[in-house]
C-alpha cells in the first residue's frame, strides 16, 4: 500500500462514522422509543387492573364503550375488601409469613455467607457453589417432595408450614448475594479488626453487617418479594381461608360460585402489590448496589 | 515496648512453595527495623507472621520474650498499619481509633484521652468527627497510624503504608512516621519495597530476597559495605554499576581488568583482601557517585578513562551520565556545571577506594 492511500483510509472511515452529537441523538431516540414501548407493555396490566378496580360491577359487565376508561368511578371495591374480615386475615397472614421468612432468611444467609466468604475451611468453595446450585432447582419441582416433608411434620394447611418452606427458595440466593458482598469487603478490614481485638462474632456484628448494609438490604428485598408473592407453595400447601396469604386468598375466596367479583379481585391485587412497590421505590438504589457488588472485583 | 525475635522461621504454602526459608532476626526494644526487598521476597509474609495473620510452618516468633506461635493476633499486643489503610468505612475517625480500646473495654475517659492525644501527635484533631471517605489519602494514613498509636502496643507493624500515596505526600508522611517513632519509641517493624524509605526510616535495614535475609545492618553500612551483589544492586538509587572483570597479578601489583581494556590498579590497602581472587573472573561494582569527573576526586587511587555519553539526565543538584560498556549500561554522576553532551567524549574517573569486587559464583562481595 502506498503512503498516500494509507493516509486516506482513516479519513474515509471517520467520515462514515458521522458526528458525535448525531450518534448521541440517534442513541437517545432508540432508547426512548424502546423504553416507552416496554413501559406500555408492562404498565398496561396494572393500569387495566386499576381502571377495573374503580368500576362498579354493572360497568364491568357492560359491553358499551372502551374498557380502558372509567365512566362512573367508585371506591366501593376498595371499601368492600378492606373491611372484609377475610381479606384482613389474608393480609395479616402475608405480613406474619413475610416477617418470619425475611428474619429467618437473613439470619441464616448472613451467617452462612460470612463463613463461606471469610473463614476458609475444607470444602467451603464447593459448599458456596452448592448453595447457589440449589437455587437453580425450580420450585415447581420441589413442591411435591416438600409437601411430603411438611405433611410429615404436620404443618400442612398452616402458615408455619409456609414459613418453613419459603427459606428453601430465599436462603440460597440471599446467601449468594451476601457472599458476593462480603467478598468485596477488603481482607485487610477483618485483619485490622482481628488485630484490634475483635472476635469472629464481633467482627461480623460491628464491621461486616454495617459495611455490607446495601447488600443486606438487597437480600432483604429479595426475600420479602419471594415470600410476599409466593403462589405455588400456598396453593399446594394451604386449603382453608384462615391460613391463606393474600396471593391465593384474593383469587380463590373472592369468587362466589361461578361469579368473579372482578372489581374486588383487582382492588385486592393492587392493595397486595402495594408494599413491594413502595419498598422498591425507596430502596431501589440499595438493591442495585447490592446486586452488582462483587461484579467488578474477583 | 518489647523486643521481637524471629528464629528459624519457615513459611511454606501448598505445593511446598517456600515464601520464607528459615530466617533469623532479633529486633531490639525501641528499634525501627525496615524489611525491604522486591515483590515476592517474603517481607510481607514475615510481617504477617509476626502479626499472627499467617501461620508459621516451622520456627519460633517471640514478642517481649513470649513465644507467640499459637497466640491469636488480638492477644499479641501489636498494632498494624495496612497499605490500603483498612479504616472501618462506617465509623468516624474517632470511632475508628477507639474501636480497639472499646473492644478491650477501656473506660470512656481513658479512650477519649488516648484518642485525643494521638490526634494531637498526628495533627488530625479537627477530623475526628469525619468518616474515612471524607478524608484524603494522607489523612487516612494518619488515622490508620492513630489507630495503632492509641493502643500503645508492644510492637508497631507497618505493611507498605505509603505505597498508595503520591510522591510528594509519601516524602511528607515518611518524615511523620519517623517523628512519631521518635516520640512514642515503640518497637517498629516496617515493610517496604522502596529502598529510599528503608534507608531514611530505619535504625537497621533487613534486605530480603527469595525468602532469605541477604543482609541486616544500619542503612550506611548496607550502602557502603554490602555483603552480596543483590544488596549492592538493590540499595542505592541510581543503582550500583556492575561490569564483568578479571583480577590479575601484574608486575608485582594487583589490578582489575575491565572491558574496553581499562586497567584499574587495586588500592594498596585492599591488596590483601583481593589477593585470593587473583586470576579469577569477578564482577566489578561501583556506585554512580564514585564514577565522576576527575576534578571531584582526590588524586589517590583514582583511575581516569574516556567515555562517550549516550544520555544526559540533569537532576538539578547533579547530572547523571549514561553510557554503554560491553553491553552494560553504566551510570555516572557529575557536577551539574560540568559541560556534557550526548555523543561527545568526556573524561570520567573511578574512585577505587569505593570499588567492590563480587564473586561471580556465590554473589558475595569479596
Amino acid at each position: 500500500m502506498s503512503a498516500s492511500t494509507a493516509a486516506e483510509a482513516p479519513k474515509g472511515i471517520y467520515h462514515l462514522a458521522g458526528s458525535l452529537s448525531k450518534e448521541r441523538r440517534w442513541a437517545l431516540w432508540t432508547a426512548y422509543i424502546s423504553l416507552v414501548f416496554a413501559a406500555i407493555i408492562f404498565l398496561a396490566p396494572p393500569f387495566y387492573m386499576f381502571v377495573t378496580s374503580l368500576k362498579g360491577s354493572g360497568e364491568i359487565a357492560s359491553q358499551v364503550g372502551s374498557p380502558w376508561l372509567v365512566r362512573d368511578p367508585t371506591l366501593e371495591n376498595y371499601s368492600a375488601i378492606l373491611f372484609n374480615p377475610l381479606f384482613q386475615r389474608f393480609m395479616l397472614n402475608s405480613i406474619v409469613i413475610t416477617i418470619c421468612v425475611v428474619a429467618l432468611t437473613m439470619v441464616i444467609s448472613i451467617l452462612a455467607a460470612f463463613a463461606l466468604a471469610r473463614m476458609r475451611f475444607f470444602g467451603s468453595q464447593a459448599l458456596a457453589t452448592g448453595v447457589f446450585l440449589t437455587y437453580l432447582v425450580p420450585d415447581t419441582l420441589l413442591f411435591i417432595p416438600l409437601y411430603q416433608i411438611v405433611g410429615g411434620l404436620g404443618l400442612l394447611n398452616s402458615i408455619w408450614g409456609l414459613i418453613l418452606v419459603y427459606p428453601t427458595l430465599t436462603v440460597p440466593f440471599c446467601t449468594w448475594i451476601m457472599i458476593g458482598y462480603f467478598a468485596s469487603i477488603p481482607k485487610e478490614l477483618d485483619e485490622a479488626a482481628l488485630i484490634d481485638g475483635a472476635s469472629w462474632s464481633q467482627m461480623l456484628l460491628r464491621i461486616f453487617i454495617p459495611v455490607a448494609l446495601p447488600g443486606i438490604i438487597a437480600a432483604t428485598i429479595f426475600a420479602f418479594t419471594v415470600s410476599w408473592a409466593a403462589f405455588v407453595y400456598p396453593t399446594a400447601f394451604v386449603t382453608t381461608p384462615d391460613q391463606m396469604p393474600l396471593t391465593i386468598g384474593v383469587v380463590s375466596q373472592l369468587v362466589r360460585a361461578d361469579t368473579f367479583a372482578w372489581g374486588q379481585i383487582m382492588a385486592g391485587a393492587l392493595v397486595a402489590a402495594l408494599p413491594p412497590v413502595v419498598i422498591y421505590a425507596f430502596l431501589m438504589d440499595y438493591y442495585i448496589a447490592g446486586l452488582t457488588a462483587g461484579a467488578t472485583k474477583g | 515496648m518489647a523486643e521481637v525475635s524471629v528464629r528459624k522461621v519457615v513459611k511454606a504454602y501448598e505445593g511446598n512453595v517456600q515464601a520464607v526459608k528459615g530466617i533469623d532476626l532479633e529486633i531490639a526494644d525501641h528499634e525501627f527495623v525496615v524489611l525491604v526487598g522486591p515483590s515476592g521476597c517474603g517481607k510481607s509474609t514475615t510481617l504477617r507472621m509476626i502479626a499472627g495473620l499467617e501461620e508459621i510452618t516451622s520456627g519460633e516468633i517471640a514478642i517481649g520474650g513470649t513465644v507467640v506461635n499459637d497466640i491469636p493476633p488480638r492477644d499479641r499486643d501489636i498494632a498494624m498499619v495496612f497499605q490500603n489503610y483498612a479504616l472501618y468505612p462506617h465509623m468516624s475517625v474517632y470511632e475508628n481509633m477507639a474501636f480497639g480500646l472499646t473492644l478491650r473495654k477501656f473506660p470512656k475517659e481513658e479512650i477519649a484521652r488516648r484518642v485525643n492525644n494521638a490526634a494531637r501527635i498526628l495533627d488530625i484533631e479537627t477530623l475526628l468527627e469525619r468518616k474515612p471517605k471524607a478524608l484524603s489519602g494522607g489523612q487516612r494514613q494518619r488515622v490508620a497510624m492513630g489507630r495503632a498509636i492509641v493502643r500503645d502496643p508492644k510492637v508497631f507493624l507497618f505493611d507498605e503504608p505509603l505505597s498508595n500515596l503520591d510522591a510528594k505526600l509519601r516524602v511528607q508522611m515518611r518524615t511523620e512516621i519517623k517523628k512519631v517513632h521518635q516520640t512514642v519509641r515503640t518497637t517498629t517493624v516496617y515493610v517496604t519495597h522502596d529502598q529510599v524509605e528503608a534507608m531514611t526510616l530505619a535504625d537497621r535495614v533487613v534486605v530480603m530476597n527469595h525468602g532469605v535475609i541477604e543482609q541486616v545492618g544500619p542503612p550506611q553500612e548496607l550502602y557502603h559495605h554490602p555483603k552480596t551483589r543483590f544488596v549492592a544492586g538493590f540499595i542505592g538509587s541510581p543503582a550500583m554499576n556492575f561490569f564483568p572483570a578479571r583480577v590479575e597479578n601484574g608486575s608485582g601489583a594487583l589490578r582489575v581488568l575491565l572491558p574496553n581494556n581499562i586497567v584499574l590498579p587495586v588500592p594498596a590497602d585492599r591488596t590483601a583482601r583481593y589477593q585470593g581472587a587473583a586470576g579469577r573472573e569477578v564482577i566489578f561494582g561501583i556506585r554512580p557517585e564514585h564514577l565522576t569527573e576527575p576534578k571531584n576526586l582526590d588524586r589517590d587511587n583514582i583511575s581516569v578513562f574516556e567515555v562517550t555519553p549516550e544520555v544526559i539526565e540533569p537532576m538539578g543538584m547533579e547530572t547523571l551520565v549514561h553510557f554503554w560498556m560491553q553491553g552494560a549500561e553504566i551510570c555516572a554522576r557529575i557536577d551539574p556545571t560540568t559541560p556534557a553532551e550526548p555523543g561527545r567524549p568526556m573524561e570520567l574517573a573511578a574512585d577505587l577506594n569505593h570499588m567492590h569486587l563480587i564473586d561471580t559464583e556465590s554473589g558475595r562481595v569479596l
